[in-house]
């Protein structure tokens, strides 16, 4: 909320606290200042080096040079249809002002004004915004000549004075405005842009943020010395009382707990006096006529909303019967035109106030246009102020009812803040009452808010208060009771305070302390809803003694609990080693959206089911992942340019189950393609990541995880793979991923560069639940003997096989076989290729030639007996 | 003869004088140290020589071939030097020609961010804690003492899954960790249920809300909350643990402050802002000229939060704080824009 500081010193004295003290105090106190807008006051001067606390914004009117001034005589211009000459008076001397102001206009050549027009006059020199440009520019008024006629000084509008952005009149101040006086001193202000936050709703008034800063600066809450009585009769109290006009009956009063109404009779519809008329747009509301302002300025100052409605509209429809106000639900599917001008179709969970005609408005959120204020000399229903927001003003305008509102019913209630909230949401139409309204409001506010909108239209509309209210109370919430011992602070809190202590805290709120012999029994203020009782009392309570003695205030000290087992996390902990064995063997990670479209990931594998989501904010963001390899592929596409890509995620997965939690199992994947060497001056062209980069870089990962039974088999994937350049992976015989090559028509469907595209992707949940070894072979003293031998064999035959073979067969003494070479050519044979193997014999001795022969002689006989191999000479 | 030497040894030095390579000097050796050379042919002919003449010239001739001898030796050394040398001048490499790039891997910032996080927490005592990402409103909100409809839940606007016949209690993609909080209680509590063992745990993950993506918000985040639950514990202890806990993440010398404010699920709640680590405090664009940072959000546990978890509020308290690693990524690495994060473009990542 936006709060002017002059307001504020209405109901406490900040003397001696500059605006940036009270700011802060209210920030560290949970009313965070996200703003400080200067309308005048003087703004602190940073000198370089010196804390800026707050962001702001906004000038400082010269006292020396912004005055008030009195407008004499409005001339016309010699050479100027458009302009006009002011003699105007500026408590020192005589002056003569150029302005085009289309608010005065009408008075050029009247002579000497009989009341003479109090205005904001700004001399030569005077730093300003400039009236004609777009937002806010600086300017500093120098003389010149217009039009042949000098000009050295202005009368200025809200906008060349930082009220405001309106620009197309000069401000017109109250009459009593005293002339000479310099402007900053009569009307300067400065204003709070506060952040309210949902417990803190009970402070989105003037009376509220003052009642905090009482309580935080240890100083009183000033006695609201206004006449807010309706009890008659006098000068502004007479006539039959509304008791005796109105009644009221609540049909639920779980939605409804109360409902005051009060009347007045004889105003006179004009604008509010300019003061409040400031201060009401400063506050971000817009300034409409007297008693609409009178409603909204209560409701700024107090918290309580009020709903205006022409007394003689509710007279008319009544006939010579009393006017009966019924606040009831709707009917599924009943109308209502709103005040502005739209057919809002209803749901029995809307709450309506009616007489026995009808519906008149929608209870707390929007007036009806039928029993609205009418100002006859505008010729619209533009009571909307405050109930719809600047940007969304209604377009057309409601038709002539005749004659201005003379007679006024006034309504105060109470509303369930949760039927508010679903309302307003529904019908779209958030404002500043159903904000309110939305959060709670206090039962307690009713009375006093319609008795001070009252007590302001009497004062600003020259009306006369019918005695009395009508007051319906028919759901009084309890008063919130707590009781707090030393102990409950000292446990909670850590900190030592007597109840005494408690108590003072306590009662600067406004909180009831009452000490006992062993506890403080503590009772909440009226205006507050958000004190529980019981355990949770307790905390509201504790919360409220912290902010009071001040949060900085509390020491700082550690945990005197002991601590509990240490379980760990071993899933994540496995993870997280994953994670580094990915990026050892040079993978980049990536984290991607969970959300994705069934469209996008169709495009390398295909899901019938997804998990869906209600309220997507983009097509392409429709449903929860199902496959973590799509969305890398994404990023791998979206960085097609790169000339290297090698990069993985792990991440979970989404397995619809109907109705119900999804399955999030963990997955993940890898992607590589483009150069496998980083070109460089002397490097070029690369070869591209193929099929056994991928696969060197997964022997190296289960290696890592200590994995030792592994096979490659064929793939079985619904991934769309290379058929002949794709495996599946299985540790300890179960299958637990699948890599290989992009399938040449998926790659298509992406935008990707030439090269291949590698993909893998584990299922982490079968990955992680195996037996790891963790024993090393030892290192023997003793030399080993290396030797190659080059076999013919089928083309059917799987190079897999022939390891395995070597290895059975050498046994322990054959400690490395690795292939170095693949052959095929004519002198072979058709279907047929030559493998070469480098064998690595080690024994716990050193062994001679003839051992390592016999060894040889065993295998090569092995290999042609079982596969039917020849040893190639 | 003895004149024969000297000229033998004259001769011979003067020659080795104007060599420069190897294969002269090899020649050289033939010719003045070699079998058929002059000296040893002067050696060859001792037998011809007088008794008396023998041991004058045998002493001679010795010295001329110890003298030729080690004057090969230093010329030896002397032509690898100067060929050394020469080598050495020639392989000179333009040593501002850019080095080699060498490819690898890196961890994505968010989980270098959340392993500082987790790194500073272990050590502290606050062990992983780990949960769904979709979850049910109940956990996500009614069990986190958010009432359906109540206003607190406008600022956790979520994403909703489809599924029927769950109005009470619809499936949600989580908005804050701290569905957590209740599933990790739960689970505590239920292992002795008269007399439930104390918590300090972080609770790492994503978590989404309904936001449109821009360069200041994003549908997708990471967060880290901490919870610790035990007997006695304050909001001093909240005060003294995270100041601990700022101070190691953010230096030793970090001022921090605490606001009051507004969770849910905590009460008394407080915002916790650090000196701007930017500025000093003095007031920058990061801060937007306030001098603090707001880096994490924290309180003392409901009660109704902790009676949800099954520990009772008029035993047991504990306090619960949440961050975010991107937001503490992007005021130290100055990052304006949070879309960097899921974008993915490698040329970001490669900062990292
Ligand atoms: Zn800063």
């Amino acid at each position: 909320m936006k709060l002017p500081i002059s307001w504020l010193k209405d109901f406490i004295d900040l003397d001696g606290l500059t605006v940036e003290d009270i700011a802060r105090k209210l920030t560290l106190a949970g009313l965070e200042v996200d703003e400080i807008l200067y309308a005048g006051l003087p703004m602190p001067t940073y000198s370089a080096g010196e804390k800026h606390e707050f962001k702001t914004n906004g000038i400082a009117w010269d006292k020396e040079k912004i005055v008030v001034a009195e407008i004499r005589e409005v001339k016309a211009h010699p050479n100027a249809d458009k302009l006009t000459l002011l003699d105007l008076f500026d408590g020192q001397q005589e002056q003569v002002v150029l302005t085009g102001a289309p608010n005065i206009f009408h008075l050029k050549g009247a002579g000497k004004l009989e009341k003479p027009i109090k205005v904001a006059y700004a001399k030569e020199g005077s730093t300003l915004y400039d009236g004609h440009a777009e937002g806010q520019v600086l300017m500093t008024l120098k003389r010149a000549k217009i039009r042949g006629v000098d000009s050295y000084s202005m009368v200025c509008s809200e906008k060349e004075l930082g009220i405001t952005d309106e620009s197309d009149g000069i401000i017109i101040l109250d009459d009593d405005a005293p002339v000479g006086t310099p402007l900053a001193d009569y009307i300067g202000d400065a204003v709070l842009d506060i952040s309210i936050l949902p417990n803190m709703a009970r402070n989105a008034n003037v009376i509220g943020i003052a009642r905090e800063l009482a309580a935080l600066t240890g100083r009183e809450l000033r006695a609201d010395n206004r006449p807010q009585t309706v009890d008659g009769p006098s000068s502004t109290v007479n006539g039959p009382s509304v008791n005796d006009l109105v009644e009221i009956e609540i049909t639920n009063s779980e939605l409804n707990p109360r409902f005051v109404a009060g009347l007045i009779r004889n105003v006179e519809i004009k604008p509010s006096p300019y003061q409040i008329q400031r201060r009401l747009k400063l506050a971000g509301v817009r300034a409409i006529n007297n008693i609409v302002d009178a409603t909204n300025y209560a409701m700024i100052e107090l918290g309580e909303p009020l709903h205006a409605f022409d007394y003689d509209i509710l007279k008319e429809r009544a006939g010579d019967k009393k006017i009966k106000i019924i606040t009831r639900t709707a009917q599924e599917g009943e109308e209502l035109v709103t005040l502005d001008g739209m057919k809002r179709k209803l749901t029995a969970m809307n709450v309506l106030v009616c007489d026995e005609k009808g519906s008149l408005s929608l209870a707390g959120v929007m007036g009806g246009s039928e029993s609205e204020v009418y100002d006859a000399s505008k010729e619209v229903l533009d009571a909307v102020g405050v109930e719809v927001k600047a940007g969304e003003m209604p377009q057309g305008k409601i038709t002539s009812r005749g004659k201005s509102t003379v007679n006024v019913l006034l309504e105060g209630a109470a509303w369930n803040f949760i039927n508010i909230r679903r309302t307003a949401k529904q019908h779209n139409l958030p404002s500043e009452a159903s904000f309110r309204f939305s959060r709670g409001v206090h039962p307690a506010l009713a009375e006093i808010g319609v008795k001070r909108g009252l007590q302001y239209m009497a004062a600003w509309a020259n009306g006369s208060i019918a005695p009395g209210l009508v007051d319906t109370y028919p759901l009084k919430p309890k008063d919130s009771v707590v009781d707090v011992t030393s102990q409950d602070v000292k446990r909670l809190l850590g900190i030592d305070l007597t109840l005494e202590q408690i108590s003072e805290l306590l009662t600067r709120l406004e909180f009831k302390c009452e000490v006992m012999s062993n506890k403080l029994q503590v009772t909440a203020p009226a205006h507050r809803m958000d004190i529980d009782e019981g355990v949770v009392g307790l905390a509201d309570v504790l919360e409220e003694v912290a902010r009071s003695y001040g949060y900085d205030k509390i020491p700082t000290t550690t945990m005197s609990d002991s601590l509990p087992p240490q379980v760990g996390n071993p899933v994540h902990e496995w993870e997280e080693h994953l994670r580094d064995l990915l990026v050892a063997i040079g993978l980049q990670e990536v984290v991607t959206y969970r959300m994705t479209s069934p469209e996008r990931e169709s495009r390398v594998v295909t899901h019938n089911e997804y998990v869906r989501i209600a309220n997507p904010i983009a097509p392409e963001r429709s449903v929860l992942r199902q496959s973590l390899l799509a969305s890398v592929l994404e990023v791998v596409e979206k960085n097609a340019k790169a000339e290297s890509i090698a990069m993985f995620e792990v991440g979970s997965i989404f397995e619809p189950v109907k109705n119900d939690l999804p399955n999030e199992p963990r997955r993940l994947a890898i992607v590589m393609t483009g150069a496998r060497i980083a070109s460089a001056w002397d490097v070029k062209d690369s070869p591209k990541f193929d099929f056994y980069d991928m696969k060197g870089r997964i022997e190296l990962l289960l290696a890592g995880l200590r994995y030792t039974d592994i096979v490659y088999t064929e793939s079985e994937s619904t991934y769309q793979l290379h058929p002949g350049k794709s495996a599946e992976v299985k540790v300890n015989g179960q299958v637990v991923g699948v890599f290989g090559e992009l399938h040449p028509l998926a790659k298509e469907k992406y935008e990707f560069s030439d090269a291949p595209i590698i993909v893998a992707e584990f299922d982490l949940e079968k990955l992680r639940g195996l037996n790891p070894s963790y024993g090393i072979t030892p290192v023997s003293e003793f030399p080993p003997m290396y030797e190659d031998i080059a076999i013919i064999l089928d083309e059917s035959v799987a190079a897999s096989a022939v390891e395995a073979l070597i290895r059975q067969t050498g046994g322990k003494t054959v400690t490395d076989v690795r292939l170095f070479d693949v052959y095929r050519d004519e002198k072979i044979g058709a279907g047929k290729k030559s493998l070469a193997y480098s064998l690595t014999y080690q024994a716990e001795k050193t062994l001679t030639d003839a051992d390592a022969a016999a060894i040889r002689n065993k295998i090569v006989k092995r290999l042609e007996n079982t596969i039917g191999a020849k040893l190639r000479s | 003869m003895l004149d024969k030497l000297n000229e033998i040894e004259k001769a011979a030095l003067e020659s080795l004088s104007s060599i420069t390579d190897q294969a002269a000097l090899d020649a050289w050796r033939i010719a003045n140290v070699g079998r058929s050379s002059p000296l040893m042919q002067v050696f060859a002919g001792f037998g011809k020589l007088s008794k008396e003449e023998r041991p004058v010239v045998g002493a001679a001739a010795n010295r001329v071939k110890v003298a030729l001898e080690s004057a090969l030796e230093q010329k030896v050394q002397a032509v690898k030097n100067a060929a050394l040398a020469k080598s050495l001048e020639e392989e000179k490499l333009d040593v501002t020609l850019p080095g080699r790039e060498v490819k690898i891997g890196r961890l994505h910032p968010s989980t270098q961010q959340l392993r500082r996080v987790l790194a500073i927490l272990a050590e502290m005592g606050f062990q992983v804690y780990t949960s769904r990402e979709v979850e049910t409103d109940e956990m996500n909100f009614q069990m986190l003492n958010f009432a359906p409809h109540h206003p607190a839940r406008e600022m956790q606007d979520s994403f909703y899954v489809e599924a029927e016949g769950r109005e009470d209690n619809p499936i949600l993609m989580r908005t804050h960790t701290s569905p957590g909080q209740i599933r990790a209680m739960r689970e505590a509590s239920a292992t002795n249920p008269q007399n439930p063992p104390p918590i300090r745990i972080a609770l790492p993950g994503m978590c989404f809300r309904y936001e449109q993506i821009t360069a200041r918000s994003e549908i997708q985040f990471n967060q880290v909350e901490g919870l610790a639950v035990g007997k006695g514990i304050t909001f001093a202890d909240l005060k003294g643990t995270l100041t601990d806990f700022v101070r190691r993440m953010f230096g030793q010398d970090a001022r921090v402050r605490f606001r009051a404010s507004y969770f849910p699920f905590t009460e008394t709640s407080a915002e916790m802002d650090v000196e701007c680590f930017v500025c000093g405090g003095k007031g920058c664009q990061v801060c937007k000229n306030s001098g603090w940072l707001e880096i994490l959000g924290c309180g003392m546990v409901h009660p109704n939060v902790l009676q949800n978890g099954g520990y009772d509020p008029k035993i047991y308290s504990g306090f619960a704080w949440g961050m975010g690693p991107e937001r503490q990524l992007m005021l130290r690495n100055k990052i304006n824009d949070i879309r960097y994060f899921w974008g993915n473009d490698v040329r970001f990542l490669e900062q990292f």
